[in-house]
């Protein structure tokens, strides 16, 4: 996959450490916030290293606006140091042992501005990020959501090209990350360069980001708008981070046969071959006899193994052909008297099922 | 076979304030069996009884006088200022070496690294010994000195304060590479990556962070630095005003005058314990140095 450059961010590189290896190629553009999601050790954080400069690539190539920061073949390689870059690392990394006012103003006075310049920025970021009060603080009496911010300070005040976050809102409670996650939006959109936004929270990347790169196991498995990736999941990971029931399957005609075993038939699906079919776990209705069938319905049996409960309802962990994750009202495990080892019948619109061709490499 | 249950142990006497303390703390009896306990205050008289008696034979009426009928003021006046030269020295020099050790890489460093703590373990007069053998007007370096610079140095304050320099710079060395070592080089990432070059990342995040160490560093090897003996008498004599410092100063008045040599062992017991003090609060919470 090749990518156009447009003064924005290129990644085209394997960066390998230890027996891992990360394959990657994305770009990001001025203005864009990228979101690399994937679990732990995927390599999302391998690849914010690599373009930090704090891990050279192992071959091929990063540049910035066509400025090389890191070329492999040509040997070419940019200390951090000499990278007009922002990081916001996960634990935010403030220096103990000066005062929030000072750290903002570290990257100024590093990046060869005057004592009195260096000051006098830090203090526009302090108030542009309502920190003025905070300023003679030192990091070890802010809460979470302060030194997140003074960190998201710390990194603009240096004028960065690319901004770099990684995990910014994993170290908050739940309570202040929605407040901070808002206010980290704003900044963002307010940035002019490409930002990477690294993130395990799938609620986190589709918020902030304006595209996703999924990662799993050193390889991006997907990539594509909030909108496409919450809607059409391309691997059992996405699937599950956006809570969608997932079934590879090959489609002829209005029926797809599934590769867990069953069949859907979805009129007019407009789909042929490999193709991925993705439901909602509340599109699908149990009941204890089988609903009239009909070619707008898909029904089946399958065979209760789990029962969780979520907030405000019940989630089912059915066996069949296919297997499906269900979401029902508690009342309704009452009314059914629905049980561990159950036998139910599974019914959905042929509506509520989301088919879309399936990248073959990447098919599970 | 019959296996017996065995029988409760005879009730003992537990204090209220103990089973408040368990009770509060956990954990079970803490008493002491007999066999650590006394070699342990065997132990404890050891350390004590000598410094007891330094207290209790002082001239606490006569101290003035005992102190001035020596050179006291002389050899203690000499004594602090060289030791806080060395220690001055061994930070300006020791410092990057201790750098230099924990954080580059290159063949031979963990010899480097065994050779320049030698004299943490060598002793001392055979420190002085291989001091004069450097720097002697017949020395390796010493000829050289003499004959370019005529610069003389064993014998003379400036070898006061290269003995106690050679003697007390590796106590610097080790607990600052230490520090250097456990640092968290996340910081100095962070500090890369917002534009600093690595001396900048040096002076500002490294240096501050591991400041206590460095105290504690500088401390050890300024009470190291006074109490130098061995190299500093072999290599730089014992000339009072010009080399003679307390320790040296106390051996001698012990031949002729213990009063005064008790005083003056007095005066370097009170350095010691304030030393000791400052080093305790600040630095030293449970730390092995």
């Amino acid at each position: 996959m090749t990518h156009g450059d447009g003064g924005g961010l290129v990644v085209d590189a394997e960066v390998r450490r230890g027996s891992f290896t990360l394959e990657v190629s994305l770009a990001a553009a001025p203005g864009q916030v990228l979101g690399l999601l994937g679990p732990n050790g995927a390599g999302k954080s391998t690849l914010l290293s690599a373009v930090a400069g704090l891990t050279p690539v192992s071959a091929g190539r990063i540049t910035l606006a066509s400025a090389v920061f890191d070329d492999a073949d040509q040997g070419t390689f940019v200390e951090a140091a000499g990278r007009p870059i922002g990081f916001v690392f996960q634990n935010y990394r403030l220096f103990p042992h000066m005062s929030v006012a000072e750290n903002v103003a570290f990257s100024p006075r590093a990046r060869g501005q005057g004592k009195q310049a260096a000051r006098s920025a830090a203090s526009y970021w302090l108030d542009r990020l309502r920190l003025t009060d905070l300023a003679d603080r030192k990091p070890g009496q802010l809460s979470g959501g302060q030194a997140q911010r003074v960190a998201l300070a710390r990194a603009l005040a240096g004028q960065p090209s690319l901004l770099l976050l990684d995990e910014p809102l994993s170290a908050l409670d739940a309570g202040t990350r929605l407040d901070v996650q808002a206010e980290l939006k704003r900044h963002l959109s307010d940035f002019a360069g490409p930002s990477l936004l690294v993130t395990h929270d799938p609620l986190e990347a589709l918020v902030l980001a304006d595209q996703v790169v999924v990662f799993e196991d050193g390889r991006i498995v997907q990539e594509g708008t909030p909108a496409q990736i919450a809607r059409q999941p391309g691997t059992d990971y996405v699937a599950k981070l956006v809570g969608l029931n997932l079934y590879a399957g090959r489609a002829d005609g209005d029926t797809v046969a599934l590769a867990e075993g069953g069949t859907f038939v979805i009129p007019d699906h407009g789909q042929h071959g490999d193709v991925h079919v993705a439901v909602r776990p509340s599109a699908i209705v149990v009941s204890t006899q089988p609903l009239e069938h009909s070619s707008a319905r898909n029904t089946w049996q399958a065979k209760i193994s789990g029962l969780t409960l979520l907030a405000d309802r019940v989630r089912l962990d059915l066996d069949g052909q296919p297997p499906a994750l269900v979401d029902v009202t508690p009342a309704a495990v009452a009314e059914l008297s629905l049980d561990p080892g159950s036998q139910v019948w599974l019914t959905v619109k042929a509506t509520d099922l989301e088919v879309y061709p399936r990248n073959g490499a990447q098919a599970d | 076979m019959v296996i017996r249950s065995p029988r409760s142990a005879a009730p003992s006497r537990l204090t209220a304030r103990e089973r408040a303390r368990r009770a509060a703390r956990g954990g079970a009896s803490r008493s002491v069996p007999a066999p650590l306990l006394v070699p342990a205050l065997i132990a404890i008289l050891f350390l004590l009884l000598p410094l007891a008696g330094l207290l209790i034979r002082a001239p606490w009426g006569r101290l003035g006088a005992a102190l001035s009928g020596t050179d006291a003021t002389q050899a203690l006046t000499l004594s602090l200022w060289t030791a806080t030269v060395s220690t001055a020295i061994s930070m300006v020099i020791g410092v990057p070496l201790a750098w230099v050790l924990a954080r580059s890489s290159f063949p031979g460093q963990r010899l480097l690294r065994a050779l320049v703590t030698l004299p943490l373990v060598l002793p001392p007069v055979v420190g002085g010994v291989a001091l004069l053998l450097a720097f002697s007007r017949t020395g390796i370096v010493g000829r050289y000195l003499d004959s370019w610079f005529g610069l003389t140095i064993p014998f003379t304050p400036l070898a006061v304060v290269m003995a106690e320099t050679f003697v007390a710079m590796p106590f610097l060395i080790i607990t600052v590479e230490g520090a250097f070592r456990s640092a968290d080089q996340g910081f100095e990432e962070a500090a890369a990556t917002l534009g600093a070059k690595r001396l900048t990342v040096f002076r500002r995040i490294t240096l501050p962070m591991i400041a206590p160490s460095l105290g504690a560093g500088a401390v050890l090897c300024w009470a190291r630095a006074l109490g130098e003996f061995g190299a500093t008498i072999t290599f730089a004599g014992s000339f009072p005003g010009q080399t003679e410092t307390m320790p040296i100063a106390v051996y001698y008045a012990l031949e002729n005058d213990p009063d005064a040599a008790i005083a003056l062992s007095l005066v370097l017991l009170v350095v010691s314990v304030v030393v000791l003090v400052s080093l305790r609060d600040r630095w030293l919470r449970g730390s092995p140095l």
